[in-house]
């Protein structure tokens, strides 16, 4: 039986799966394409994250493992620049979760506080190891195959490969927080030290998550670098990509499912247009910055609960005002 | 290879160290005693560059002389950024929100600083910033010196100010247990703004020593607050002693692995002593151990 949220659900892919027949113009289309590559990545962070708690501020270098994995072997392989590009797209995921394991092996040895702290450093050796070794092309960067294709077209494969990651990782989050597995990882966010007196082997399930988590955010990457069709090392190893990743997941509400969707859907598509919009970089970052902090301080819980809370204020001052007016009519 | 080439790299990576371990400091300081990283540290350190910049080029005011106002106006930047933002982060997940609280806060001042200064490279200048004195056959640069002496000078001010006098035992109190101090009557809301003011303040003096041996533009901050955060994660993080000993170790290894293998591994040793260090004692070198955490 349909429910109404499953409804809602298949309408918001009904309307994704048109968007791009409906408007063929470049500039959104691409604006489309950022938006559903960040709404996987976004998902795909929150599964790890979001459910166990463990704020990983270093996402980007599963991003930035992705698309070099995905340059080199278009390179090695010659893939001539055609739709076969995309099959390597999940190889970039794979290869950004084999990374994953031994960064995880060493972040996870910690608790929350310090996890943060380690992986933001852990990004830092990948940023600083893709501009120093010389098989990254330094800061140079590396170019991928050409693809011919025309450009009123050339955005939809894109578009339609970017939003199959999205429902991938969509479908994923729903398999591992209906999971005997998610249940953990979300008693390792309540508490850890009962959660493993329990019997749920913490570090075990950690490290799981971790590396699961990594997958669609390096085919993220791997969609990004054949979109782009040249990477540079402060851009898919950059900063503003980690905390980007989480600032979506906690204005859309941590933990929950269509938050880092919403929160990915609506911040992607504003900072894509803000950065079309001033195209002078400076400004672009006081804007953003400034955009940044009025939601980390006015919407903590995310923008779900921001709304509702809203709304149940409002309804209860609207009721408090006819209270009022029924006991002057008494 | 030769060992005066070694001698060398690890003198400059003591004299260098100590101005790391000067803002490392400030950064375990805010984190122990308010449960926030910050960081925005990296981009302070470059606003306080900027500013010593802006002071020895438009006015004429020498670099040292310079700091008599460059660190008051970074200790009233900081406290009105507590004030402003971090007073307003709560919930559970005060850490993360501060990183991304600060985060954001950096990101609006590397955008001033981008518009005022531009984003060409600059460095700072003075009579004693290409000059050299020779000692036992090794040639230091006086800046090394004056920021060497410079570090231990503010970092013996704190020390004091921290273990002799009442308000730093007030920021130990703090420091050791937040609910605990506020009972006995410590006033830890103003512990902390002040503590921040502070933490902020000494950057303006790193921030100087930093613009005067490297030539930098408001992204060098990148590069700054993932060092800070290496060392203050390996000191331990909320140990005043452990970023002292962590900042001078990690410099110095550094120039030494710049000397001995090449410049190219020199970044990448920085992160794999953490590494290492963490897989041994995940709490860092002076940390303490982790307690529960209701």
């Amino acid at each position: 039986m349909l429910r109404v949220r499953n409804v809602w659900w298949i309408v918001a892919l009904a309307a994704f799966v048109l968007f791009p027949l409906i408007e063929t113009n470049p500039t959104w289309t691409t604006i489309g394409i950022f938006a559903l590559i960040f709404m996987g990545c976004a998902t795909s962070w929150n599964m790890f994250s979001g459910y166990s708690g463990y704020v990983n501020l270093g996402s980007a270098v599963s991003y930035g493992v992705g698309a070099y994995t995905i340059t080199l072997l278009a390179d090695h392989l010659n893939v001539p620049g055609n739709g076969d590009l995309f099959w390597l797209v999940p190889v970039g995921g794979l290869a950004a979760m084999i990374i994953a394991i031994p960064v995880g092996l060493i972040a996870l040895r910690v608790r929350r506080h310090t996890f943060v702290v380690i992986t933001i450093a852990i990004f830092f050796v990948f940023q600083l190891s893709a501009i120093n070794f010389s098989f990254t092309g330094g800061t140079a960067g590396l170019q991928l195959p050409l693809i011919p294709w025309l450009e009123t077209n050339y955005n939809k494969p894109f578009y339609y490969a970017a939003l199959a990651i999205a429902v991938f990782a969509v479908l994923l989050s729903v398999a591992v927080r209906r999971s005997r597995f998610g249940l953990q990882l979300l008693a390792i966010r309540d508490d850890e030290d009962r959660a493993a007196g329990l019997g749920v082997k913490v570090f075990a399930v950690k490290l799981v998550g971790f590396t699961m988590s990594a997958f669609v955010v390096g085919m993220g990457g791997a969609l990004y670098a054949i979109f782009i069709g040249q990477i540079y090392p402060q851009f898919v190893f950059d900063p503003i990509f980690d905390i980007s990743i989480a600032l979506m997941c906690i204005f859309g509400g941590l933990g929950t499912l269509t938050g880092p969707l919403l929160g990915a859907l609506v911040l992607e598509s504003t900072q894509q247009y803000l950065a079309i919009r001033f195209s002078n970089g400076s400004l672009y970052l006081i804007i953003f910055g400034s955009l940044f902090l009025v939601i980390v301080l006015f919407m903590p819980q995310g923008i779900v609960v921001f709304l509702g809370d809203w709304r149940s204020r409002r309804k209860a001052r609207l009721a408090e005002g006819a209270r009022v007016v029924l006991g002057e009519a008494s | 290879m030769n060992g005066t080439a070694v001698l060398h790299s690890i003198i400059d990576g003591v004299l260098t160290g100590s101005v790391y371990a000067l803002m490392a400091t400030g950064l375990t300081l805010i984190f122990g005693v308010m449960n926030i990283i910050n960081v925005a540290q990296g981009i302070f350190v470059i606003l306080g560059a900027y500013l010593s910049y802006a002071l020895s080029v438009h006015l004429g005011i020498d670099l040292f002389v310079g700091l008599a106002i460059t660190i008051p106006t970074l200790f009233v930047v900081g406290i009105v950024v507590e004030r402003l933002f971090l007073t307003r982060i709560k919930g559970p997940e005060r850490v993360v929100m501060s990183i991304l609280v600060t985060y954001a806060v950096s990101l609006v001042i590397e955008g001033i600083l981008n518009m005022v200064f531009s984003t060409n490279y600059v460095e700072l200048h003075a009579w004693y910033v290409n000059r050299s004195v020779k000692v036992f056959g090794i040639y230091l640069p006086y800046i090394y010196l004056l920021g060497f002496a410079m570090a231990v000078v503010l970092l013996t001010a704190l020390y004091v100010m921290l273990y002799r006098t009442r308000f730093g035992t007030s920021v130990r109190a703090s420091l050791a247990d937040q609910t605990s101090a506020a009972l006995v009557g410590i006033n830890v809301r103003r512990v902390s703004t002040i503590c921040f003011g502070l933490g902020v303040a000494v950057t303006a003096a790193g921030g100087m020593i930093y613009g005067a041996t490297n030539a930098f533009n408001a992204s060098s901050s990148y590069d700054l607050i993932s060092r800070l955060l290496v060392i203050i994660v390996l000191g331990g993080m909320g140990s005043l002693g452990g970023a002292l000993v962590a900042g001078i170790m990690m410099v110095t290894i550094e120039d030494l692995v710049a000397v001995v293998w090449g410049p190219v591994w020199s970044n990448l040793s920085f992160f794999l002593i953490l590494v290492i260090v963490l897989s041994l004692r995940p709490q860092g070198l002076f940390g303490k151990q982790s307690v529960r955490v209701a």
